[in-house]
């Protein structure tokens, strides 16, 4: 498929819709924000596109805890709509506050054979930082899973993060065993050469440094960094010391996605 | 109808990040024997709601099941060897709830409708405690009186809310026949905050109209003719005596401030001191605006909700610009007590300057984070005369269509508010922020605390874009200070208008006519829209889920006309409200201190010195308070408030590019030091327009489109030497905006800010004059941070270092004030940043850092251990008046309009021709060896430190 489209759903409070759009464009797919309200009203609007990003912010405010509301408002009007997306062979990204909601509203991690919006079996959730605080710094993450098509492999990105909700739990040890296992861990918090390390190289204290999860098709991803806030040079903390500016780091993510549609779909 | 209460906890293995910070805070309390504190939510729920859904609302939507378990009920004491305490903390009735209002509508996505939603936070503390330890925990740690009310153990929980409907009570107010003692009184018992000669302008005004004025009537013009909203005192004529000299001002503003601005007459200048924001051209497309307000009293009473409100304030304010400019930066500069202050040194009625810091911060952060707007440049300033009174300056960006600059309301168009609901909160704000603070206030005025629900804001806001893109609307205005009285006052001035109270939406029943009318409830805004685009544009905010209501019509008969349920409340003609304020002359005199340079020994190193300074709250680094802040959504940023190698070195100025398709960008810095007002408020007001021109043209803005913002905060100008002071600052703001050919384009000024202890002695902060200062990127890629880059560059001091070390860190050290304040040589300063623009420009800088607090010394340390790397300096190469010619004071002297810059070898020429004629001196260059060496005129070491070292005193003593 050659035009790729691309729908960011937006509600109250999400505040990242903007520049998750402008980079998806610069990936090459026209874009477009759409309020929750609009794709309740009609699910079906979500046919006509390949790719659906769940952006950053704090919808609804984060009350009760970040992401739950707006995922509490997806499984009572949206399940189908968005498991039949993801059956249909499509993408769908959530960053930041999108991942607290694909986490809450059980699409992530999504195991084998239990993929879907439910609130009911959770086995994994993204809680408080284990410094209580919102944290905006940058982090460098390496690549964890082979299937994951939004994933460059090797290649070990620098991207920020900003958040007060971020840590990944599990229910359990076999829940984190099965994510490894299954290939279900996106990305993991590392240093500049790749070694694990606590604050602030994981910062906030997530379960085996994970920041980012994939489901079982490998065409859902949620992460805590936001790559859309590394798509230009100048974006970068100290971009005046580079001596290489190569792409940034965080169009990987959107080029891969845009990529994948154009030859599979 | 059934209440249920659900608590939700952590499951134990999980950490309570809430409960661990509650606990730290009671051991800052100074008690200790606090083994634990588990902390709960709690959700009280009223609905048609049986036992079965009431677990899928505790599973499904209160509590995270994978670490959190609830409680259906109230649980008791957990048992254990430790005494547990037992404390609720519950909103007060009235205070807004966000949480309880997005659970009532995910109740409702769930499939019931539940009546009524509180929230509630409990805390369980182990170990033993007396009942005075109970209640100081409860009120210094937990609790804001404010807002919230405080149980303990299995005292019962407050009653749910239901307040009755209002019916409609109109008072006169029998003023016209009372003499001058009860018109005082009158105004003092409605909390007016009018003085006699107002009472008695309105007296005769309505002796003219031979009728008495009503409650509503008198409301409204005391919240228009507040402080807050008028200026009165820096508006009014002036005569001011200095050295036997009396000088004459008709209207101090205009004639400083505001002549500057118009002796400049920019022609990027589109819109200045008209409407809520300045606003000057940005690109072809675009013009951007500026706008720093203060939100000092509200902070004090409560630092989390006041500063919120701030912030949430001050974003309204672009919204309100023109017909409406999108948010696109955050700045914050804050002025608290001394942060180590012990609690037996804190006056009654006043929170400890720690507890200010971390709720102002708070409230800033979960206030800008949520509404996405970065927050891009700060400053904090540390001095126990802002205990009682600490500032808070909250600031915003915003970017408006040059099409969209200006209002268009007419006759006939209808009054439409939009967004939040009015409460009862926030009432008589505006007037309460212009009096002087007391030990009483927490209790009194309460309810001009106003809370914030920045998700009502931000949708509101994505809402309001669309339509002003659809010219949807006429004009807009925020609802701010005096509420509605305000906003649809000033929309009608030039047409009159009709509002019909009963329609405006409420919270919750109960609220009179007069509170609906001054109620400072947050998150709304006032548009005027055409009668025919009225369906439009309400089915529009429908469909987003915003408030959208018609409440009156703009008429043309130049009144303001007040209705409830169609009976005539009030009517005040608009000349009366809005020019009918008498005018004021006032007396100001300054006698400069006599103050004198302070006996230092010298030493022949001055490490310690050095270090001492970077470890000060004021000059230490505020990464702590940074990183809290989302200084990177909406993707813009360029220059980030934290840089170099490790992210930590501190920015001079913050630069974002605000279109994604563009590399044209804006930088904003501050500039401001009140302890050179302890000297003199001329200099210290020049200094800090030179301070806020250097750090914006350290980044590579360019110096000849600057416009700056005047925020004065001083005490009671009645005093006419404290308004002897303003006029001071008012006259060098004037002639630096002249000299840097940068024109103000917007101010704001909060007096009286004053605090009167129990014991009767008073609290004044020190003259506070903040500059903000904005300017443009022309191509962001040429933009230069201020860590050091490369071992083997060379460094050059830019500027004169003089002998200034008057109200300086390094005479602080030794708790000495000097007399040799800094002072601007305007002339030099302004060739200097031109100079320096130009050689960022041709590409010769490749770092360049303002030298300010701490001198030449504190700059060179954070250039290095910002880089990485090491600095060598020799102060023979440095520029210097023949006076200046101590170490300590070729170290640390303030004196302005000094860049340090960061040159590679082979660019010396150039760059030393284009300084010619401006003093400058190489001073040392860039070294692999990561230390400081600073070597004196007789070649000795007096510094010589390690940078992990002064990283480590710089970074320590803000890490909270």
């Amino acid at each position: 498929m050659e035009n790729v489209k691309a729908i960011v759903m937006r509600a109250a409070g999400v505040n990242c819709d903007l520049e998750t759009q402008f980079a998806l464009e610069k990936a090459g797919a026209s874009a477009e924000r759409v309020h929750i309200n609009r794709v309740i009203e009609n699910p079906a609007c979500l046919d006509e596109y390949q790719i659906l990003v769940l952006p950053g912010g704090f919808s609804y405010g984060d009350d009760v805890a970040a992401g739950k509301i707006l995922a509490n408002q997806i499984v009572h009007h949206l399940a189908d709509a968005l498991n039949k997306f993801v059956a249909d062979g499509k993408l769908l990204l959530g960053i930041c506050n999108g991942f607290q909601i694909l986490v809450k509203t059980g699409i992530l991690p999504g195991f084998e054979g239990q993929a879907g919006a439910n609130l009911i079996d959770q086995s994994v959730s993204i809680t408080n930082n284990d410094s209580g605080k919102f944290e905006d710094r940058w982090i460098h993450l390496e690549p964890s899973s082979e299937k994951c098509v939004f994933i460059n492999q090797g290649q070990r990105i620098y991207l920020p993060i900003a958040h007060g909700e971020g840590k990944l739990v599990t229910q359990n040890a076999a829940i984190l065993e099965k994510l490894k296992s299954e290939g279900h861990v996106a990305f993991r918090y590392v240093d500049a050469d790749g070694g694990f390390g606590e604050f602030p190289v994981n910062p906030n204290g997530s379960t085996d440094s994970i920041a980012g999860l994939t489901d079982s098709t490998g065409r859902v991803l949620g992460l805590m960094p936001h790559p859309e806030r590394y798509v230009h040079n100048t974006q970068h903390p100290h971009w005046g010391r580079l001596k290489d500016r190569s792409e940034a780091d965080g169009m990987t993510i959107f080029n891969n996605a845009v990529n994948y549609v154009r030859k599979n779909l | 109808m059934k209440q249920w209460r659900f608590e939700v906890s952590n499951k134990a293995g999980f950490p309570d990040v809430h409960g661990e910070s509650v606990l730290e805070d009671v051991k800052e309390l100074g008690i200790n024997t606090v083994e634990m504190v588990h902390s709960a939510r709690v959700f009280l729920i009223e609905g048609g709601i049986d036992d079965g859904f009431a677990k899928r609302i505790a599973e499904e939507l209160l509590t995270d099941m994978v670490c959190e378990d609830y409680y259906i009920g109230r649980s008791g004491a957990p048992a254990g060897p430790s005494m547990a305490t037992l404390i609720e903390v519950h909103l007060k009735s009235g205070v807004t709830d966000p949480v309880a209002e997005s659970v009532t509508a995910a109740i409702g996505d769930m499939g019931v409708a539940a009546e009524h939603v509180r929230t509630a936070r409990k805390y369980v503390l182990l170990g033993t405690l007396n009942d005075s330890q109970k209640e100081t925990i409860a009120r210094r740690a937990l609790a804001n009186d404010c807002i919230e009310d405080v149980i303990y153990g299995s005292d019962e929980e407050p009653p749910s809310p239901h307040t009755k409907a209002y019916e409609l009570d109109v008072k006169e107010i029998a003023i016209r026949n009372i003499d001058d003692d009860s018109l005082v009184s009158v105004s003092k018992s409605m909390d007016l905050f009018l003085n006699l000669r107002e009472m008695q302008t309105i007296q005769a005004h309505y002796k003219d109209l031979e009728r008495e004025p009503t409650d509503i009537e008198l409301e409204t013009l005391a919240q228009t003719w507040s402080e807050h909203c008028v200026h009165k005192t820096l508006t009014s004529s002036v005569d001011m005596e200095m050295d036997g000299e009396i000088t004459h001002y008709d209207n101090l503003l205009k004639d400083t401030v505001f002549k500057a601005t118009k002796d400049l007459d920019k022609d990027w200048c589109i819109s200045v001191f008209a409407d809520n924001a300045g606003v000057v051209g940005f690109d072809d497309e675009t013009a951007v605006c500026f706008k720093v307000e203060t939100h000092n009293h509200p902070s004090a009473l409560d630092p989390y909700g006041g500063a919120a409100t701030g912030i949430g304030g001050v974003i309204r304010d672009p919204m309100g610009t023109g017909m409406g400019a999108k948010p696109i930066a955050n700045t914050d500069i804050f002025c608290f007590g001394m942060p180590d202050k012990k609690l037996s040194e804190i006056p009654k009625g006043v929170l400890h300057p720690k507890r200010v810091m971390k709720g102002v911060v708070n409230g800033v952060r979960d206030y800008g984070n949520r509404m996405g707007i970065p927050t891009v440049n700060g400053a904090i300033y540390f001095d126990d005369r802002y205990m009682a009174n600490p500032l808070v300056f909250c600031g915003n960006v915003g970017l408006v269509p040059n099409d969209k600059c200006f209002k268009n309301e007419k006759s006939g168009d209808v009054v439409m508010v939009v967004g939040g609901k009015t409460g009862r909160d926030g009432i008589h704000g505006a007037t309460f922020s212009s009096g002087q603070m007391t030990h009483e206030h927490e209790d009194i005025f309460s309810h001009a605390v106003q809370i914030g629900n920045p998700i009502v804001e931000k949708k509101m806001l994505d809402t309001l874009l669309v339509a002003r893109d659809l010219d949807l609307y006429e004009s807009i205005t925020d609802c701010g200070a005096g509420g509605l009285s305000s906003a649809v006052g000033e929309m009608g001035e030039k047409l009159g208008a009709e509002v019909d109270l009963e329609k405006v939406p409420l919270k919750y029943a109960g609220l009179n006519h007069t509170e609906i009318w001054i109620s400072e409830a947050q998150e709304r805004m006032v548009i005027a829209v055409r009668p025919e685009k009225v369906d439009e544009i309400s089915e529009l905010f429908a469909s987003e889920d915003v408030e959208a209501t018609v409440i009156g019509k703009f008429t043309d008969d130049k009144k303001l006309t007040l209705k409830y349920n169609g009976v005539q409340v009030g009517q005040l003609d608009m000349e009366f409200l809005h020019n009918g304020i008498c005018k004021y002359s006032r007396q100001a005199t300054w006698k400069s201190p006599e103050l004198s340079e302070p006996n230092i020994a010298e030493k022949g190193n001055y490490n310690d010195d050095l270090l001492a300074i970077l470890g000060s709250y004021n000059v230490a680094s505020k990464e702590w308070i940074i990183r809290q802040y989302d200084h990177e959504v909406q993707g813009g940023s360029v220059v980030k408030p934290l840089t170099g190698v490790c992210n930590d070195g501190p920015s001079d100025a913050a630069v974002v590019r605000p279109k994604y398709n563009s590399d044209k960008g804006i930088a904003i810095s501050c500039g401001m030091n009140p302890m050179y007002g302890d000297i003199d408020p001329y200099w210290m007001a020049l200094s800090g327009i030179d301070e806020a021109i250097r750090n914006i043209v350290c980044v590579g803005a360019r110096p000849d489109r600057i416009a700056i913002l005047d925020n004065f905060c001083w005490g009671d100008c009645t005093r006419p030497e404290t308004l002897g002071s303003v006029v001071r600052a008012s006259q060098a703001c004037y002639d630096g905006a002249m000299a840097f050919e940068a024109p103000f384009i917007s101010g704001k000024d909060s007096l009286n800010n004053e605090f009167l202890c129990d014991d009767g002695t008073e609290i004044s902060i020190p003259p506070t004059l903040l500059i903000s200062a904005m300017s443009i990127v022309d191509d962001v890629n040429k933009c230069v941070m201020m860590d050091a880059k490369e071992s083997g560059n060379l460094l050059f001091a830019v500027g004169l270092t003089k002998n200034e070390l008057g109200g300086s860190h390094y005479y602080k050290l030794s708790g000495q004030l000097g007399a040799n304040v800094p002072t601007v040589n305007l002339k030099v300063a302004a060739e200097t940043a031109k100079r320096i623009h130009k050689a960022i420009t041709d590409g010769l800088v490749v770092s360049c850092h303002d030298c300010s607090e701490g001198g030449v010394a504190v700059a060179l340390a954070e250039m290095a251990f910002a880089g990485g790397l090491g600095i060598k300096a020799d102060l023979n190469g440095l520029a210097k008046s023949k006076d200046c010619v101590r170490n300590d004071g070729q170290l640390f002297s303030e004196s302005n309009s000094r860049y340090i810059v960061e040159v590679q070898p082979g660019n010396f020429d150039k760059f030393a021709k284009l300084m010619l004629d401006i003093p400058f001196g190489q001073i040392g260059e860039v070294t692999d060896e990561k230390k400081l060496v600073i070597v004196s005129q007789d070649n000795k070491n007096v510094i010589d430190i390690e940078i992990d070292t002064l990283k480590e005193a710089w970074q320590k003593p803000l890490s909270l």
